[in-house]
């Protein structure tokens, strides 16, 4: 017989449950916007980075890895907007080349002296290690969010649907790009201590991607999208709890196997 | 947006010397134009021609040289210009979840429109739809309306402001006959119902023929302006357009074979 609230009794696992319940609402709020705006490639993109900014950190010696992380992803990400903007090349390869050549310096400067197993676990993510503090941050970021989306999601969603049109209509759309990729790359840094480098866009894409499947308007999609996320997440780190698995990868199997669900219910509902 | 008995004549656009250049190529250049209000203008040319680019440049969405001035021409005061336009398209694919009251929330009201519908706001939108008799839309996605339906969407939130100027970028692609004869009809009724003036940009000669006060011949500059017979039966017209009749001279011979 498991004792289904055993978990309670453990501060790590509190705390964990904590972390789940403020960054799930948030990866499902973004990756509304994220879907919609085809950005899955840049958010990747960015998750990939965060092993440049702990290296970044590294070598200039920050105290706290998360400080030069934080700084290296908003720059990184003003700069792939900056690339995005400017139709010289594919998108996409761009921001692959960017991608992989961060991953290679991340890669190479953690590797000196033969201790990168140091830093292994920043690819799965180990959200027991979560601190109070870090929890206070987190609290921080969701707090912006919120206000963020609040003020500015109608222009988000206007310059993605039409960018000329919005303008016409006096939206900042260039501000409001830039604004959401700065948000977007705060959160994927603060987040991938806990969630992991390999699994995090995963997280931010999934929870909306299903929404999609089942939503007719904005609130339908967003509503779906944040209980998605929010239940993968919840259900994910009990799972891993009890089956002694790494929880960022159990959440997302949990939220594949929604997306999955509502993809074939969608099929037989389109019939 | 209000009514009006007749458009007064006496709102006037001015494009001065417009001009747009990219980095290596001019596109436009010395453009001048005057739009009277309660006059339908048609802006015709070839692909390539530059005309989705002026629309553009009159938007202020991309550099370009040259004034736009509104005036009227009674007591020769300035007023700010205020646009409605009406894309060709949206950036909306299969299985989007935005609704036509999502759309038009979006670029009209500060309201978030993640959260619950606000009624005031969904009346006006509703009331605006139902210039265009799109009023039973308002709940359907973007994605599955059809071109016709799209275009009236469109044309109801480009109104809500009551715009003194009425852009539409090549409205009429995608739309059958019926939509058309229907859509150039309402451009009729709004530029003698509303005080506004239209450009407009088509493909549809015959259309334009029948429907516009206004025609501007446009290939990189203006090539010929005026009346519809002016403009049709003048030798850059001609140039212009040869190959293109040719085309349907030829279509119609094949037909008869």
């Amino acid at each position: 017989m498991i004792d289904w609230t055993s978990w309670m009794d453990y501060g790590f696992m509190r705390t964990a449950f904590l972390a789940v319940l403020i960054i799930t609402p948030l990866f499902g709020l973004l990756g509304t916007m994220i879907v919609n705006k085809k950005m899955a490639y840049f958010s990747d993109a960015l998750g990939h980075s965060a092993l440049t900014g702990i290296a970044v950190g590294i070598v200039f010696g920050a105290a706290e890895p998360s400080t030069a992380m934080v700084v290296f992803a908003v720059v990184f990400a003003v700069l792939l907007n900056r690339i995005g903007e400017t139709n010289t090349a594919s998108t996409d390869t761009v921001i692959s080349v960017f991608s992989s050549c961060s991953v290679a310096i991340g890669l190479a400067i953690l590797s000196k002296g033969g201790n990168f197993n140091r830093y292994a676990g920043l690819l799965v993510g180990d959200i027991l290690s979560i601190t109070n503090r870090e929890i206070a941050y987190l609290a921080a970021v969701f707090l912006v969010t919120v206000v963020f989306w609040l003020l500015g999601f109608n222009a988000l969603n206007a310059s993605c649907i039409h960018r000329t049109l919005a303008r016409s209509k006096r939206i900042p759309v260039r501000l409001m790009d830039y604004l959401f990729a700065v948000l977007v790359a705060l959160i994927v840094m603060l987040s991938i201590k806990w969630v992991g480098i390999l699994i995090i866009n995963a997280l931010l894409i999934l929870p909306a991607a299903s929404s999609r499947n089942l939503a007719d308007n904005m609130r339908e999609y967003h509503l779906f999208s944040v209980i998605f996320s929010v239940f993968s997440g919840i259900v994910g780190l009990l799972v891993s709890y009890y089956t002694n698995t790494a929880t960022g990868p159990m959440i997302v199997i949990i939220a594949s196997v929604i997306y999955f669900s509502t993809f074939f219910y969608q099929m037989r509902s389109g019939e | 947006m209000k009514k009006i008995v007749e458009p007064c004549g006496f709102h006037c656009i001015k494009i001065q010397h417009l001009g747009v250049r990219f980095t290596d190529q001019t596109v436009l250049e010395n453009i001048n134009l005057h739009i009277h209000c309660g006059s339908l203008n048609a802006v015709i040319g070839k692909n390539g021609a530059g005309k989705s680019t002026l629309i553009r440049a009159i938007l202020d969405d991309i550099p370009h040289t040259g004034k736009i001035e509104f005036k009227d021409t009674k007591d020769g005061r300035m007023q700010k210009l205020k646009i409605g336009y009406v894309p060709q398209s949206v950036n909306i694919e299969k299985n989007t979840p935005v609704s036509v009251y999502d759309l038009i929330a979006s670029y009209q009201f500060r309201y978030p429109v993640f959260l619950p519908k606000k009624k005031k706001i969904r009346e006006q939108i509703k009331g605006s739809l139902r210039l265009f008799e799109a009023e039973d839309l308002i709940d359907k996605k973007v994605c599955n309306l059809s071109g016709g339906q799209l275009q009236r969407v469109l044309l109801s939130m480009a109104v809500m402001d009551e715009p003194n100027l009425l852009l539409l970028d090549e409205p009429v692609s995608g739309i059958d006959q019926n939509g058309m004869e229907l859509f150039f009809q309402t451009m009729d009724y709004l530029k003698k119902h509303y005080d506004l003036a239209i450009i407009l940009i088509s493909h549809d000669l015959d259309y334009v023929a029948r429907y516009a006060d206004h025609v501007v011949l446009l290939d990189k500059t203006v090539l010929r302006q005026g009346t519809v017979k002016e403009v049709y039966q003048s030798p850059e017209f001609e140039t212009v357009f040869a190959s293109k009749t040719e085309e349907k001279w030829i279509r119609e011979e094949k037909a008869d074979d």
